[in-house]
């Protein structure tokens, strides 16, 4: 396991390239939910106007 | 099984469609990339020939890089559709491909001068494989900006699908920048890409990866997609009795 990290040395370049690409791919489907229950409440923000 | 595709080209009905088909491809897109990494890491060798262990920064490396090119003709594939039949959603459809399209372009740029550090020495060179994808990610952000800078959607949907189209050299471009017919005529630093090459196992995992990163795109362009419907259709009667919004009303 401490092979693995360790990567003959290369584990920073190694693991921070996997690192930036994990980051990165979670990071935009977290940033896409947020976005989506932002719209979801602007909608309901609207819809609670007409009905006013 | 008959498909009607033009009640799924309608918002009204692609928008349930899309949020039925996120959790199977983010299950796909889970077990793909970590069946890939598995096999690129277990049952790979170590040490290459003239590559050590950072030679496996090439699974994310590689897929990022495919999807970044895909994505792209995917994009002006929409794009075309849009302007040739005036279909809303395809426009809808090649917005919702540029950012993830965009992503992936910058991981395979980024993961690159990691893997160019170790290798080669240096992070970046002006070689012309790094120049084109350095390009097409200026296109997609391009692409991106002009669409927002546009305040009419149609007209802005029209102005950007054809940037899109335009810039489609660009593909071609990439994929000769390394691959070119005579090698001497070739001053690329970035290796030729020859599947023939690889060892099995690692093209194992590489081609793994990359068609989990490939069902990946299909759960965030969908949740981004569906954003996109509900904000161009949010005066849409059928938007304002969705269940979601009429939750807690």
């Amino acid at each position: 396991m401490k092979e693995l990290f360790y990567a003959g040395g290369y584990g920073l370049f190694l693991w921070s390239a996997f690192a930036v690409t994990a980051v990165l791919m979670i990071g935009e489907v977290i940033v896409e939910r947020q976005l989506h229950k932002k719209m979801i409440a602007r909608l309901k923000r609207i819809k609670r106007m007409e009905q006013a | 099984m008959q498909i009607n595709w033009f009640k799924y080209s309608a918002p009204i009905n692609f928008y349930p469609l899309a949020g039925k088909m996120i959790m199977p491809f983010a299950v796909l897109a889970g077990l793909l990339i970590g069946v890939g990494l598995y096999w690129g890491f277990a049952l790979t060798p170590d040490v290459l020939s003239d590559q050590k262990q950072y030679y496996r920064i090439i699974y994310p490396h590689v897929a990022s890089a495919w999807m970044s090119m895909w994505l792209y003709i995917v994009m002006v594939g929409w794009a075309v559709i849009g302007l040739v039949f005036n279909t809303r959603l395809s426009f809808m459809m090649a917005a919702a491909t540029a950012p993830t399209g965009a992503l992936f372009t910058f991981i395979a740029l980024a993961t690159g001068a990691i893997w160019g550090k170790t290798s080669w020495g240096t992070w970046w060179d002006w070689d012309p494989r790094l120049t084109s994808e350095l390009i097409l990610l200026f296109l997609y952000v391009g692409y991106m900006a002009l669409q927002s800078a546009i305040e009419d959607t149609r007209r802005s949907d029209r102005a950007s699908a054809i940037l899109a189209i335009v810039g489609l050299v660009c593909v071609p471009v990439i994929f000769w920048s390394i691959n070119c017919p005579d090698p001497n005529q070739c001053a690329s630093l970035h290796q030729q890409s020859s599947l023939k090459m690889v060892e099995s196992n690692i093209l194992t995992g590489m081609l793994l990866t990359a068609v989990g990163f490939w069902m990946y795109s299909f759960v965030v362009i969908f949740m981004r997609v569906r954003r996109i419907i509900l904000e161009r259709e949010r005066q849409a009667k059928w938007v304002s009795e969705l269940p979601e919004v009429k939750a807690g009303l």
